[in-house]
């Protein structure tokens, strides 16, 4: 963005030296990871690989390897480019973002009058997932605001999850991704949660496909059932990466995917 | 005596130890005192007329010191430059832009930062007047067109035939079987992984211009430069071009760009040296482009025997013809399109035309268009086998020109030198086990699953080339090897070429090697400086081993023939009783009577014959007799996802004959590299434009260049079929496999969807392209 | 443009420089230290050309500006070699794993770190590892054997140290 001078800040702020803002740990019911953690330590932490495979799984696709050494969780979450892979991920979770600042004002400039009237205590907020992806690019954070972590509920015995995604290479945008969150209560599923990527001005929670998913057993009519509702629930737009009715599909095709994929997690069938 | 290592020896390669410390000099590397940066303001709009260019004072960037326009070209007669084909290029447009991303201004600052400050300001401050677009070569074919070039009458560059028409179409009419097909291969971009660019040093006090450059044929454009430079009194001792590291080239590294002119120009304007280098997207954007052929073929057969190929094709060549050609050669070496087929007639026709896009075209990693020829030749051979009802494996076996036959003259006029086509074809086929793959797919198709198997048996047309027919602009496209050998044994050969990786200073040092008896690793090796090296036409259309190759060996010889008659002085013997073994002449019958090259080395300056002339040197400018035409056979596996239409290459077994293999391991690098630029058109590398132009393509984000999980596992084979005319028989193998492998891709892909009714596909074959032909035969699945 | 007093440890020394807040940590490298052996091959992050080892994990030093890098370690491919080639130059050399040579220190940066993470990766492992660096030479097929190759030097390396310990 800034070196297409399509973005032109007049100021970067180097967050590296606040306390807090990164690391990934489980607490009270839910796993807190900080705005500034790296998307490599998701890829590579046994704890989400084990408890929370659908962010695990996406932290892998996101970018390439080395971009994911730097590149933070928090900032593909906060850019909320549709192309992002972790936002249609927190759909699918239900995650709390939480925010640190001043949501009200503009963003304090470090020259002008704003900083020295800046009230002492800056104001605390979560968002949940479903009210902070506004529309491309823009989230419901404002200008006064920082990102400063993510919860995610912890699941729950018999969860499981799984992000589908079709690159055309290493380092590509999706040509569609599918983010599912499922478990197993009374041998039927519930709770689903099922979320897009790239197929929309925003990463799009696919409510009626977490319906036909929810109460069933998990079998493949089910499953061809969500990922139809799913398709239905997309929006895109033809490129480069396909058309509208080839974006569909691949909706369709990733949703039952990520779905048996989720379900053999959820039952301990897969890793 | 040491182990000398000379021909077929996998040497670790002599240029390695200064890359793996980080101390390759590249074009960037170089800073000299000084300095001045040049960066480039580029068009927005494809086809627009310049209706302001601000001053450099309106720009108010601090470090700017100058803004150069085509106005202030002209005034030196530098705002045009010929291209190779004979056409016209613009340097910077005096009044009129022609493609999106084209050169509008340069400007020159003190820093890289400052300089691309101004090209911001100046970019926000130019003004256009937008005209309509031709982007569709067909479309600017039609009467009523939008012209894009004022200087010319029509969208019509040059209509090229070759072969008997009247021959080909009898053929064809009394064929049994006739396949006709339309194929487009795409714009695509050899995208090394370093850009161009250059430094121009001009020094007024002597009137002397040293320009390090991004080049594959330093020589040749020193030639250009002192040609167009003329009139300014720049002449050509006074022009030295050094070509330093290349990292990589492929066809991209040989025209003279844009930026290369201006950089030079804007030394001469401010009187201190200048750099330009051109960051990725101007490097997709602006470069010469490859490929772009529009080709539509009909090949027939009659009772079961290949007869004849018809091949119509559209060359899309921008708005400028700046191909990268011998001279003769309009469309290349497209005239190889009958392959490895015994046709009794063949006819090619192709038409340069015209659009508002960048010039071009070059090679990607080919000898001049016979990517385009073998894609053609190997698509329509397949489609003909399917509708003969023969596996494409049969097929070709019985119409492959027999090895008997050769040298063999082809229905279009070459004269292939070697080849056996057979052999290849089935050590690939045992390689992959074909039949036994043929059997999987059939359990696999009756359950659903789809697979395919696609083979290409290419030949390849390389080292160009005999001094009769091949030329650019009038200079003989001979190569040439100098070698020095020093008093202690040790040598400096120098040549006409340039390496971008190819690691030419260990094979050519091999050569000599095995010429002379001296090891590889007392052989300097040293390309790309004008100055220095002995003239030659540069790397490109695997051109290196069949021509400075040659050179190295012949050069050699004639050493050797001098070593003798110092060898007769010492042994005090006659040079008829002497004999050679490797490093060492000796007295026939008596093997102990002897002396080591090193010897004789060292008597060339000290005790050499009375009446003969001291030193041990020779140079050869080599005109190759004919060209080499390196074969081989490649058979493709690919599995095909019904869901997502993504195709994945299981596995891929490629048999490459080039002749004697100088360094094998070299030679496999080759051909590893060359099968992923082979693959990457097939299936992901395209650069396309809108109906107004726009690019898209532009960058690494858009222009889909593979990585190590996208490529497969490369999987060689060889035979050797020496070339009978090159001194050590070997044929050139650096772009075999890129032209050979997208048709075993493509035809992979459509033998896995044969039986849906699937008869072609275009390239690059994307999954969106795979799922609408399985959606429209209704065998798309959604699991 | 502010400018920074920054202190960088490339190769194992401590570099203080005065720097404009907007340059990148690859023109810090190659051009306020002459390091050149860090190369740029585009500008949207994706070739890896510009590799190097920041606090011992690989970045791409385009999209790091220098002064993010304050205080930072930095390894650049001039500090692989210890008076003798790395494990890693050796195999690369040995396997050919390079051609130009462009890419090169930067897949060797990124092989690297890809080893001490995983003494002993399978070849799907090497190839998901360095599938941020794009080489056009190769066809990656040497590259892929060299870090494994380089890896195996390494674990038998660290097996004879510990023999002897």
């Amino acid at each position: 963005m800034m070196r297409f001078r399509v973005a032109q800040p007049p100021a970067l702020v180097d967050l590296r030296r606040v306390p807090g803002l990164s690391g990934l740990r489980e607490e009270n019911g839910h796993l807190w990871v900080g705005a500034m953690t790296r998307q490599a330590e998701i890829e590579k932490s046994g704890l989400t690989r084990r408890r929370y495979p659908l962010l695990s799984d996406a932290a892998r696709v996101i970018a390439d390897p080395v971009v994911r050494n730097l590149a933070t969780v928090g900032g593909n979450v906060a850019h909320a480019d549709p192309g992002n892979d972790l936002p249609a991920v927190m759909l699918a979770y239900g995650a709390t973002m939480c925010a640190v600042g001043y949501p009200d004002r503009p963003a304090p400039s470090l020259s002008g009058e704003g900083s020295r009237s800046l009230p002492l205590a800056p104001e605390k907020r979560e968002i949940e997932a479903d009210d902070f992806f506004t529309g491309p690019f823009e989230t419901a954070l404002g200008e006064g605001e920082i990102l400063t972590g993510i919860r995610i509920p912890s699941p729950s015995a018999g969860s499981g999850g799984a992000y589908a995604k079709l690159e055309r290479k290493v380092g590509d945008y999706a040509v569609a991704a599918v983010a599912i969150q499922l478990r197993f209560h009374g041998g039927v599923i519930a709770d689903a949660g099922v979320a897009l990527t790239n197929v929309g001005l925003t990463a799009i929670r696919a409510e009626a496909a977490e319906g036909a998913l929810n109460g069933s057993d998990g079998g493949d009519e089910a499953l061809d059932r969500a990922a139809a509702a799913a398709a239905a629930a997309a929006e895109p737009m033809a490129d480069a990466r396909g058309s509208e009715a080839y974006k569909r599909a691949v909706v369709r095709t990733l949703t039952f995917r990520a779905a048996s994929k989720a379900i053999a997690r959820a039952r301990g069938e897969a890793a | 005596m040491p182990e000398c290592r000379g021909l077929g020896h996998s040497v670790l390669r002599k240029e390695d130890p200064r890359f793996l410390r980080g101390q390759g000099r590249y074009i960037d590397d170089i800073t000299l005192p000084g300095m001045l940066y040049l960066d480039i303001a580029r068009s927005p709009y494809a086809h627009a007329k310049i209706t302001r260019i601000p001053e450099v004072g309106e720009l108010g960037v601090p470090g700017v010191a100058a803004v150069i326009t085509g106005k202030v070209l002209d005034q030196y007669k530098l705002a045009w430059m010929p291209t190779l084909m004979s056409d016209q290029q613009m340097v910077l447009p005096i009044d009129t832009v022609k493609y999106q991303q084209q050169e509008v201004a340069a400007v020159v600052a003190t820093s890289r930062y400052a300089a691309a400050d101004g090209v911001a300001a100046l970019e926000g401050l130019i003004e256009y007047d937008p005209l309509p677009v031709v982007v569709d070569p067909h479309e600017a074919l039609r009467p009523g067109a939008t012209k894009v070039r004022d200087d010319k009458e029509s969208n019509h560059i040059f209509h090229w035939e070759h072969g008997d028409r009247d021959a080909t179409e009898k053929a064809l009419a009394d064929a049994d079987v006739v396949v006709e097909q339309a194929m487009h291969l795409p714009r695509i971009h050899v995208a090394s992984i370093e850009t161009c660019g250059c430094v121009a040093s001009w020094n007024p006090v002597e009137g002397h211009l040293t320009l390090y450059l991004t080049t594959q044929a330093p020589h040749a454009i020193r030639t250009v430069v002192a040609l167009v430079t003329a009139h300014l009194g720049l002449a050509e001792h006074k022009i030295r071009v050094i070509s330093p590291d290349i990292g990589g080239g492929f066809g991209g590294k040989v025209p003279v760009y844009p930026g290369y002119v201006i950089a030079t120009a804007a030394s001469v304007v401010t009187g201190k040296p200048v750099k330009w280098i051109e960051d990725r997207s101007e490097n997709l954007a602006a470069d010469s482009f490859a490929r772009d052929y529009h080709m539509r073929a009909r090949l027939g057969a009659k009772d079961g025997k290949v007869t004849a190929l018809k091949l119509d094709t559209v060359a899309d060549h921008g708005y400028s013809d700046a191909a990268a050609n011998p001279s003769k050669f309009p469309a290349g070496l497209f005239h190889v399109a009958t392959g490895s087929y015994d046709l009794e007639a063949a006819h090619v026709e192709v038409d340069g035309v015209y659009t508002n896009k960048p010039p071009g075209g070059i090679a990607y990693r080919c000898s001049f268009r016979v990517t385009e020829a073998v894609h053609a030749i190997e698509r329509m051979v397949d489609l003909l086998a399917r509708e003969s009802g023969e596996d494409p494996a049969d097929f070709r076996l019985r119409n492959f020109i027999p090895k008997d036959r050769f040298p063999y003259r082809s229905a279009l006029g070459w004269e292939y030198d070697s080849g056996d086509y057979e052999a290849a074809l089935t050590k690939a086929m045992d390689m992959i086990g074909y039949r036994d793959l043929r059997a999987e797919q059939a359990e696999k198709r009756a359950r659903g699953e789809f697979m395919g198997l696609g083979i290409s048996s290419f030949t390849e047309i390389v080292g160009a080339g005999p001094s009769k027919t091949f030329d650019i602009l009038g200079i003989k496209m001979f190569d040439s090897a100098e070698i020095r050998i020093h008093p202690t044994g040790k040598a400096i050969a120098r040549f006409g070429t340039k390496s971008q990786g190819q690691g030419h200073e260990t094979t050519y040092a091999q050569i000599i090697a095995e010429e002379l008896g001296i090891p590889p690793e007392d052989i300097a090796v040293e390309e790309g400086d004008t100055d220095t090296a002995p003239y030659g036409l540069g790397t490109y259309a695997s051109r290196s081993t069949p021509t400075a190759g040659a050179a190295a060996s012949i050069a050699s010889r004639k050493i050797r023939e001098k070593a003798k008659k110092i060898a007769a002085h010492l042994l005090e013997a006659d040079e008829a009783d002497l004999e050679w073994e490797q490093g060492r002449f000796f007295v026939k019958g008596s093997p102990d009577r002897g002396k080591t090259i090193q010897d004789i080395a060292f008597a060339a300056y000290t005790n050499h014959p009375q009446g003969m002339e001291a030193g041990l040197e020779a140079i050869s400018y080599y005109d190759p007799p004919n060209l080499t035409f390196p074969f081989g056979s490649y058979i493709c596996c690919v599995d095909i996802d019904r869901g997502t239409g993504e195709v994945s290459i299981r596995r891929f077994v490629a048999v490459d004959d080039c002749g004697v293999r100088i360094n094998p391991m070299i030679v496999e690098g080759q051909i590893h590299g060359g099968l992923t630029m082979g693959m990457a058109p097939a299936l992901m590398e395209e650069i396309s434009y809108d109906a107004d132009g726009n690019i898209h393509g532009g960058n690494f984000t858009e222009y889909l260049v593979p990585t190590a999980m996208e490529t497969p596992k490369w999987e060689l084979g060889e035979t050797v079929t020496p070339s009978p005319h090159h001194p050590i028989g070997a044929k050139g193998v650096g772009e075999s496999a890129t032209v050979g492998a997208p048709a075993a891709i493509v035809n992979a892909v459509v033998d896995a969807l044969w039986h849906l009714g699937v008869r072609h596909v275009e390239i690059p074959i994307t999954p969106q392209r795979v799922w609408s032909l399985l959606d429209e035969r209704g065998a798309a699945l959604y699991r | 443009m502010s400018a920074h007093h920054v202190t960088i440890t490339v190769n194992g020394e401590p570099m203080e420089r005065e720097i404009e807040s907007r340059l990148l940590l690859v023109h810090f490298l190659r051009e306020e230290l002459g390091l050149t052996g860090t190369h740029i091959g585009c500008d949207t992050t994706s070739c890896g050309a510009c590799t190097v080892l920041l606090n011992g994990k690989p970045a791409k030093s385009c999209t790091v500006l220098a002064v993010a890098a304050d205080g930072a370690e930095v390894t650049t491919v001039e500090g692989l070699a210890n008076g003798e080639l790395h494990p890693i130059q050796q195999a690369f050399m040995e396997c050919h794993g390079l051609q130009c040579g462009f890419c090169t220190p930067g897949m060797m940066l990124t092989s690297k770190a890809l080893i001490e993470e995983n003494p002993d990766p399978t070849e799907a492992e090497v190839r998901w590892g360095i599938s941020g660096n794009l080489c056009r030479c190769t066809g990656y097929v040497n590259i892929v054997e060299a870090v494994r190759q380089a890896a195996a030097a390494i674990r038998s390396e660290a097996g004879e140290e510990a023999d002897h310990a």
